[in-house]
């Protein structure tokens, strides 16, 4: 790829892995925990979170030279609220259902960690080009964690994928059954556990003794 | 003895470092420490040294686990003839409990022992002998008609993540048997409760099986009080299968539909006799178990508004899976509370835990696992406390 230069490269893609948001940093864990019982909310959150973020990051950073030191929490909040509502307003235009089911968790984007935290940490610091791939980096970062806790939890609780049935009818009548607790936040808590624990076992740089 | 001995020395060095079977070491150690006592001893530390390793705990657990289970498997054959109007002998009766209940014993141990055997073996550790009793225990408090694919799935998620991950046996914060059963109970709740699953009405491996008698209602005296309970009524009794009401003498023998091994507080009290005799459990955990649930049901029968509220201090002791949550899981040594006046804590408030669950939570009609699961959280910070105030009663008398 000679569109990006290495260090774009590395901005957009450690956070998918290596710096991961989630599952490094520990960040957006509480609405990885509330939307993510069926696959279709987390998809969508994620690509809300990531569309937030990755403009969020450009606009900052195209004011970070203007923004007094003193108040720039407050600026932040209110660009982060002008573009989350700009999002609640599309979903409930193109996908009311979803919409309703993810319910006040896209009103609490603003509130998402992963946001303060790349504002913070990157866009006061970083040309708008280097700032939206950030953005993308992370919000794609935590999009992924989403999916994957989404697909076991929908898969496992309902057997279903987006609604479409997978589990064959022929297991269950053969005694199989959904399992219910899955469908309950403490299990995406262990999904969650689950993929840092093969994430570090894969990485020996992330292990801690 | 001698033979074994003598057998297993021969084919011994196969499995060291470099044998063809070494990848089987662990297993092999097992094995080996599990038949004889080891030759070796601990080699840091101060430790008393005596005739008793953990596996020999273990055994004597599992010992005081057999009259309950024996009675489990005899209540599993006598519920069933009650359900299908049969009358067998004494020993078909036996057996029908034995080959009903069995398949779980071995699905609970091959899981478990699988898990922990390739822990071991992956990890170059030892194989810990921890899930000697867990395996035990999970057939004995689930119902008689949990599917056995469901147990397989909770225990091998109990022996991971509530084991494991933590460090292995010794190290679990809760007891593996209990989250074996909380996963069950919160992941399939219609094999776990209500009044389909504690009476089997099918046969086993062929034998049994028939029509169901008229007026058959296979809820347990709980669950009955469970339904009951939550408005007033006037007088209310528990049943039995067929209807007849069951009284507090019932409730102690135990011929009562309920969790394969819950329901005899005889057969649980002798196995309570051989923990204590023996020093495996704590008498002080156990008795103030039941003192806590004692006190709880005292103060709301005074309160009384409800059916739960009223039944008799005895009766709640005797209900469910309280007697043997107290005797048998209460006091396991990993997982309670340690310093001797932290036990005290740690049981009654198990106790009085279990029956505010059962007299006010709306949703589940048990509340021994939970109350149990609970504390364990907070066993160490009981301990915790009272080292501290140990700690500030001798430092205030060493400064006077």
């Amino acid at each position: 790829m000679g569109l990006l230069s290495s260090k774009s490269k590395e901005i957009l893609l450690g956070p998918l892995s290596k710096n991961n948001p989630v599952i490094v940093q520990m960040l957006g864990i509480c609405s990885a925990l509330a939307v993510t019982s069926k696959l279709e909310p987390s998809i969508v959150m994620g690509i809300s979170v990531t569309a937030v973020v990755a403009f969020a990051n450009v606009i900052i950073s195209l004011l970070r030279n203007t923004i007094p030191n003193r108040i720039r929490i407050i600026v932040q909040l209110v660009v982060v609220a002008a573009l989350v509502t700009i999002v609640s307003e599309v979903l409930k235009a193109f996908a009311y259902d979803v919409n309703k089911q993810l319910s006040v968790f896209v009103g609490l984007i603003i509130t998402n960690c992963i946001l303060m935290g790349r504002l913070e940490a990157f866009a006061l610091g970083n040309g708008p080009w280097a700032a939206f791939l950030d953005g993308i980096g992370n919000g794609v970062g935590y999009a992924v964690i989403l999916v994957i806790i989404g697909f076991f939890r929908e898969l496992l609780g309902s057997g279903t994928l987006l609604g479409l049935r997978v589990v064959p009818q022929a297991f269950y009548d053969f005694g199989y059954v959904n399992n219910g607790l899955i469908i309950l936040p403490p299990m995406a808590l262990i999904v969650v556990a689950v993929i840092i624990w093969v994430h570090r076992s894969r990485n020996k740089t992330l292990q801690e003794n | 003895m001698k033979a074994l001995r003598n057998y297993l020395d021969k084919i011994k060095p196969n499995f060291e470092e470099g044998g063809k079977l070494s990848m089987f070491r662990s297993v092999f150690e097992g094995v080996e420490t599990f038949l004889f006592v080891p030759g070796s001893t601990s080699k840091s530390g101060v430790h008393i040294h005596d005739s008793v390793d953990s596996k020999r705990v273990m055994t004597i657990v599992v010992i005081s686990l057999i009259p309950a289970l024996l009675f489990g498997m005899y209540n599993t054959g006598y519920q069933h003839n009650l359900a299908i109007g049969a009358h067998p002998s004494f020993w078909m009766t036996c057996l029908y409990g034995f080959l009903a209940v069995l398949p779980k014993i071995i699905v609970s141990y091959v899981v478990g022992l699988g898990i922990e055997f390739t822990v071991a073996q992956i990890k170059k550790e030892e194989i810990q002998e921890g899930f000697l009793v867990s395996g035990m225990l999970i057939p004995m408090i689930v119902p008689i008609d949990t599917p056995l694919w469901m147990i397989a799935v909770a225990t091998a998620f109990a022996v991971i993540f509530a084991k494991e991950v933590f460090g292995g046996t010794g190290y679990n914060v809760f007891n593996v048997a209990l989250v074996t059963r909380a996963f069950l109970f919160f992941a399939y709740p219609a094999a776990m409760s209500g009044d389909q699953v504690f009476v089997r009405t099918e046969s086993a491996f062929g034998l049994g099986a028939g029509t169901v008698v008229d007026g058959f209602s296979g809820a347990t005296p709980l669950g009955q009080v469970a339904i009951a309970g939550k408005e007033l009524i006037g007088s209310f009794h528990p049943v039995d299968v067929l209807g007849q009401q069951v009284g507090t003498w019932d409730l102690f023998v135990g011929l009562i539909p309920g969790s394969i091994a819950e329901t005899s507080v005889i057969a649980i009290l002798l196995g309570a006799v051989i923990l204590l005799f023996t020093g495996v459990a704590s008498w002080k955990t156990m008795l103030s178990v039941f003192v806590g649930g004692a006190f709880m049901t005292g103060v709301f029968n005074l309160i009384g508004s409800t059916v739960v509220m009223t039944v008799s201090p005895l009766d709640h002791l005797f209900l469910g899976g309280f007697a043997f949550g107290a005797v048998f899981m209460a006091t396991d040594p990993v997982t309670s509370a340690r310093t001797e006046t932290g036990k005290y804590i740690y049981g009654f408030l198990i106790g009085a835990m279990a029956i505010i669950i059962r007299a006010l939570n709306p949703g589940y009609p048990e509340g021994m696992m939970l109350a149990i699961l609970l504390m364990n959280v907070f066993a160490p910070l009981i301990d915790y406390y009272v080292v501290e105030s140990n700690i500030s009663h001798r430092l205030k008398r060493a400064v006077k």
